[in-house]
């Protein structure tokens, strides 16, 4: 493969989804809010509910549309500049991605419709079980497409078929109840429900500033508060840690975290602070908290956390062993019926991945050195700072927000979030900080699986499609330009929506501060 | 999962690929089609929002039977996703980046009074109407005419083809015939959708001649297939082999596609569909009688997509420059045990998903007026 070709490959793959994923989380969460507050408006049959519900669609649906753009891409970007990846696991990645389709965005895109149009034609209660749909249909759509993921960081019930020459199912079961799957649906819609929870807590805060529409405003930050706090607690309690001893590439994805390049004796300590330096294979100026690692990652005192170069030594043997079952797959094309060649094959069919990490250097890896198979070795690898800093700032904005909805929320309790400017203040300064966390949180997901397409199965340097830089360089000129007008256009919207606020006549009665009725605000 | 054996999984999903494209093109295919005849039946604002309103509820979840044709063909048939969309790399840019405007069209164009703001985004309708028909009609034709690509031992494609090149003449006659297609199947929707007056009368005109142009078209492309040098035939292998192209052969072969007429002669059922659907369009148009014309338009895009499988089977992907690399129904597909499950998730889900479409078409049922346009403040 052409290195540029991949490069350029890999930078359109991460410009649109880290794109795409700047709208993705806010239709996750903000949907069931909407559910919430129309439940309250059912509930209670309060007209400021209905404004409340109303208002915050409205939101919803200038983001939702762009969400709906950028997934197109998603779903088609597989077979237009992964073609080698879509042969070599279609098999078992493209069934996720078709359930999604078939159970998760007819639900969401057929209600979605009658959520906006039909506030007229149905019952109140009608109209909230279709809002309802439109919240299962997008958080149904997150567990698929994380199926998806969770198996390329976990590639189980699976096996290489040289007679197809690509991956084929075995195990279906296995592939659904991935515990890296699992978890990284709860990890990710959890955010998903943070960032919608910190806009409309911003958004109210900013209202409340203003002094406009304070019933609005201190209805929805309850509204927030609550929903937000579950969410950040479940995000960094339920979070990715789980399954970060399951496979090889993701112990090596946590010693990169870390930076812990040598096996430490256990409990391992937890690095605060460091600057990894790959090179020297140390970290430099590091702070330690001693135990906490050990504890997070195996649960036990007992149990180790194998370090970079250990993990390295472990790939340059199943370097080794996988050139064994490439000599006997290549043996296969030439005679499929050659029983000795598939004898071979199944002895070290699970190390076939890392022959394959070999031509990023030889054309054959039967004929690789014994230098070129430990310099491979040291591919496995990902980038150390990158992993050791995105790591820090995503879990630091996660601890910040589990404090930010604890605070929001003991205010609401005390009633006492409608008085207090220097707290409206912080919740406005809060709102760009979860999207941070979340594209953060992918680029932990994505980079730290490197150099793998598919952990240990295939290597990502050979699954791209075989384009031209030229047809690279267009769709990507292509795509920013898009991207980028729409996103101009979107952030304006939304900001001339948030202007406009929840009603239309501006000159509501302003009742004096901390004279807010004492009727229930969240019923 | 052992109801089917693999040869007949095969069939029922190269079957269930024609249900999806066909899906496709009975709901979104008249979105595609009123986008492409927005500038033309609406000339005011109010006209074109009620051109507008007449699809805004629905055609968001019609789209998914695009995206769900994307991961379909993604889980049944990984060749055809892999191989054809990499392919096809500047054509589907800029299907997606046409595609990519309908969403945001439709919710923003509504957000402002501006009027230069809202011409924009009708452009934007338009476009994003008009080119993928186009599109999809060109590529349609470029399968049929065999497609660039070749498999080295890994089984990776290698296309040699380039942008420009795929614009044939005959791949254009497909192009035009499925914007004829579509833009009869919108006209006739609008003229069901929307109140009577200036706007379903210009869908009846405009209607009336892309009928035609449908009925021109698909007896040209017709004609080319019979007596052009489009086709092809499998030569060897075993067909009911592994999903491994390099394992069987095919040659082109002229007049190919007429192959399975004469040995099935109940597929010309097909081409018939095709041609008394448009036929069926024109006269419910020409009558004022809609539902005989929206059925009409229904008939014909089934026939018509009906046709192009009839004729090709069992190739999918047709290669121009290898023999051993065309995919076939018997080369290309997904395991048993993958066929196996995605037929039995599809079985149990589209019913449901066809259930509640009906349904929110039944909410929003009536037509849309002028007045309504004045007062909802739910419309775009």
């Amino acid at each position: 493969m052409d290195p540029g070709v991949v490069d350029l490959s890999r930078l359109q793959f991460a410009l649109t989804a880290l794109y795409h994923f700047l709208f993705v989380p806010l239709t996750l969460g903000l949907s069931f809010m909407l559910v919430i507050m129309e439940s309250v408006y059912v509930m209670t049959d309060r007209p400021i509910w209905k404004e409340i519900t109303r208002f915050w669609g409205k939101l919803f649906g200038i983001n939702f549309v762009l969400g709906v753009a950028t997934g197109l891409t998603m779903e088609f970007q597989f077979g237009t500049n992964w073609s080698y990846f879509s042969h070599y696991v279609g098999d078992i990645f493209g069934a996720p991605l078709a359930i999604e389709g078939l159970m998760a965005f007819f639900l969401e895109a057929t209600f979605v419709g009658i959520m906006f149009f039909a506030w007229e034609r149905l019952s109140k209660v009608g109209h909230l079980a279709v809002t309802f749909l439109v919240a299962l249909g997008t958080n149904l759509s997150a567990l698929w497409i994380l199926i998806a993921n969770g198996w390329m960081q976990n590639p189980t019930g699976a096996a290489f078929n040289p007679e197809t020459m690509r991956m084929e199912v075995t195990d279906f079961t296995a592939v659904l109840f991935n515990p890296i799957a699992q978890a990284k649906f709860v990890h990710t819609v959890s955010a998903g429900y943070v960032i919608a929870s910190v806009l409309v807590l911003g958004v109210s805060a900013w209202y409340l500033l203003q002094g406009r529409f304070k019933a609005h405003a201190a209805r929805s930050m309850t509204v927030a508060s609550a929903f937000g706090l579950a969410s950040a607690l479940s995000v960094v309690v339920l979070g990715d840690e789980s399954g970060y001893t399951l496979t090889d590439n993701q112990r090596m994805k946590l010693a990169a975290i870390e930076a812990e390049w040598h096996t430490e004796k256990a409990p391992a300590g937890l690095a605060l602070f460091g600057i990894p330096d790959f090179a020297a294979r140390q970290t430099h100026f590091e702070v330690k908290i001693p135990w906490v690692l050990g504890l997070i990652a195996t649960r036990s005192l007992h149990g180790e956390v194998t370090g970079i170069t250990e993990l390295v030594r472990r790939a340059e043997e199943r370097i080794s062993h996988g050139i064994a079952a490439y000599d006997a797959v290549e043996r296969l094309k030439l005679a499929p019926a050659d029983m000795k060649a598939r004898a071979d094959f199944e002895i070290h069919r699970n190390d076939l991945g890392y022959a394959l990490l070999l031509k990023r250097i030889v054309d054959d890896p039967r004929k690789a050195t014994p230098e070129q198979i430990a310099a491979t070795a040291w591919d496995t690898v990902p980038s150390v700072p990158v992993m050791f800093w995105s790591f820090r700032v995503m879990a630091g904005i996660g601890f910040l927000m589990i404090a930010l909805f604890a605070l929001a929320f003991l205010l609401c309790s005390l009633r006492l979030h409608t008085r207090t400017p220097w707290f409206w203040k912080l919740c406005v300064a809060a709102i760009p900080l979860p999207w941070i966390a979340a594209e953060l949180g992918w680029i932990v997901a994505e980079m730290g699986r490197q150099p793998w397409a598919i952990d240990g199965v295939l290597p990502t340097f050979l699954a791209p499609s075989s384009l031209s830089r030229t047809s690279l360089w267009i769709t990507l000129v292509g795509f920013t330009a898009i991207y980028g007008v729409l996103a101009v256009i979107e952030v304006r919207l939304m900001l001339a929506a948030i202007r406009h606020g929840p009603i239309d006549h501006r000159d509501e009665p302003q009742p004096a501060p901390g004279s807010l009725p004492a009727t229930p605000m969240a019923a | 999962m052992d109801l089917f054996d693999f040869q007949t999984l095969r069939v029922i999903w190269w079957v269930l690929l024609g249900v999806l494209l066909i899906g496709f093109a009975l709901t979104d295919g008249y979105d595609l089609g009123v986008g492409a005849l927005l500038p033309f039946v609406a000339k005011s604002d109010v006209e074109r929002r009620m051109v507008i309103n007449s699809i805004a509820p629905h055609w968001e979840g019609h789209q998914v039977w695009f995206i769900l044709g994307g991961g379909a063909i993604f889980a049944a048939w990984p060749f055809v996703y892999a191989v054809s969309f990499s392919g096809f790399y500047l054509a589907m840019f800029v299907v997606l980046a046409a595609l990519i405007l309908r969403p945001v069209g439709f919710k923003y164009r509504s957000k402002k009074e501006d009027p230069a703001w809202r011409a924009r985004w009708d452009w934007a309708l338009f476009i994003g109407g008009f080119v993928p028909a186009l599109v999809f009609g060109v590529a349609v034709g470029n399968v049929l005419l065999g497609v660039p690509f070749r498999l080295d031992s890994d089984l990776r494609a290698w296309y040699e083809g380039s942008f420009i090149g795929l614009f044939r003449p005959f791949a254009l006659v497909c192009g035009l015939l499925s914007v004829a297609m579509l833009v009869t199947h919108g006209a006739a929707w609008l003229t069901i959708k929307i109140e009577e007056g200036a706007i379903p009368e210009r869908a009846r005109r405009i209607g009336s001649v892309a009928a035609i142009a449908a009925i021109a078209l698909f007896a040209i492309g017709g004609a080319m297939v019979a007596f052009g040098s489009i086709g092809y035939r499998v030569t060897g292998g075993d067909p009911f082999g592994p999903s491994n192209p390099l394992r069987s052969t095919t040659v082109p072969l002229a007049g190919g596609w007429l192959a399975n007429y004469a040995a099935a002669p109940a597929t010309l059922l097909a081409p018939l569909a095709g041609f008394a659907g448009a036929l069926l369009a024109l006269l419910g148009i020409r009558a004022r009688r809609q539902w005989l014309a929206f059925g009409g338009s229904s008939l014909a895009t089934i026939g018509i997509i009906a046709t192009v499988g009839a004729s090709m089977f069992p190739f999918i992907l047709p290669s121009s420059i290898d023999a051993r690399s065309s995919l076939t129904v018997w080369n290309a597909s997904s395991s048993a045990t993958t066929l196996g499950i995605m037929l039995f998730v599809t079985v149990v889900l589209l019913p449901i998903v066809l259930v509640y479409t009906a349904w929110a078409l039944n909410v929003m049922r009536g037509t849309v007026t002028s007045r309504e346009i004045g007062v909802n403040p739910d419309l775009y």
